[in-house]
């Protein structure tokens, strides 16, 4: 996969949790997935579509993603809540479309999010889509993005689908 | 002054309901995609709205579009990840007054809405 795809995204959780709550975000090293099973069991899910396809997933651990929310909407809620789902779908929300900005020259649109909550689910992508793991540190725990991207001019066709 | 906020996210009506109050507006209507706006705005008569560009069922675009065709002067801000230069161009042409690019920090959302409001000659 082209690394200028996956820069933006480094980049764009980075901003994402600093400017709305204050959390600073230390990027590991990115490498290539190897499995389909999602890194953690809470998956907040975008996919991309027009000039570029794929699918975004922002994976964490659930300790770390209640932790996450509550920094974010300043309210304590568990996992199991709706309204626990709703703030991790805008937070893959805006780490996407903030990443989004910078392929300026591509016309790229995200889907609305879906987010999975629930051990050992997987988020199934085309398979010809290399998926590149994009560790993040925070005084919260670690959360990982998922990032799998191509030009839509690559071949071949491409689908996606969540299970749980 | 009454506030119509348009977004799909609970989350994110909550955060800009948040800053809103403290900005001493407190007359505040929700909506959760352009369609469930139109269908307020009737009763409600907002005065100032936020808009998503990004939701189900209608999305900001088309809600602004929609929107002006009838009302040219209530200021409209639109509060969206959608950060293109291009994008921006295509929102303030359809009619928004003001622009605010997601994640937004408390006191960028109050500076675009002080603003916004000054320059449409609103009354806060």
């Amino acid at each position: 996969m082209d690394a200028s795809f996956i820069t933006p995204f480094m980049t764009s959780i980075q901003n994402v949790f600093s400017t709305m709550f204050q959390l600073p975000v230390e990027i590991g090293e990115p490498r290539i997935k190897t499995d389909s099973k999602t890194s953690h069991d809470v998956s907040g899910i975008i996919g991309v579509s027009g000039e570029m396809v794929g699918t975004i997933v922002l994976s964490m651990p659930i300790d770390a993603a209640e932790s996450i929310v509550a920094l974010f909407t300043g309210m304590e809620m568990l996992a199991d809540s709706d309204d626990f789902a709703d703030a991790v779908g805008e937070l893959i929300n805006m780490i996407s479309g903030n990443a989004k900005a910078e392929f300026q020259r591509k016309s790229v649109s995200i889907s609305c999010p879906s987010v999975v909550i629930g051990a050992g689910h997987r988020v199934a992508s085309s398979s010809n889509i290399p998926c590149v793991l994009i560790p993040c540190n925070t005084d919260c725990g670690e959360v990982v993005l998922e990032v799998a991207l191509r030009n839509a001019t690559e071949t071949a066709s491409t689908s996606t689908s969540t299970a749980a | 002054m009454r506030i119509l906020l348009i977004d799909d996210s609970k989350t994110m009506r909550n955060i800009q309901k948040s800053v809103l109050k403290q900005l001493g507006y407190n007359e505040l209507e929700e909506a959760c995609d352009g369609q469930d706006a139109l269908n307020k705005i009737g009763s409600f008569k907002p005065e100032l709205c936020l808009v998503d560009w990004n939701m189900p069922v209608m999305d900001g675009l088309t809600f602004v579009k929609t929107f002006r065709e009838t009302d040219k002067s209530t200021p409209l801000i639109m509060v969206t990840t959608e950060a293109e230069k291009s994008r921006v161009i295509e929102a303030i042409k359809a009619g928004v007054n003001n622009y605010v690019v997601k994640p937004f920090t408390p006191d960028l959302l109050s500076e675009r809405i002080t603003e916004t409001l000054s320059k449409c000659g609103a009354n806060s």
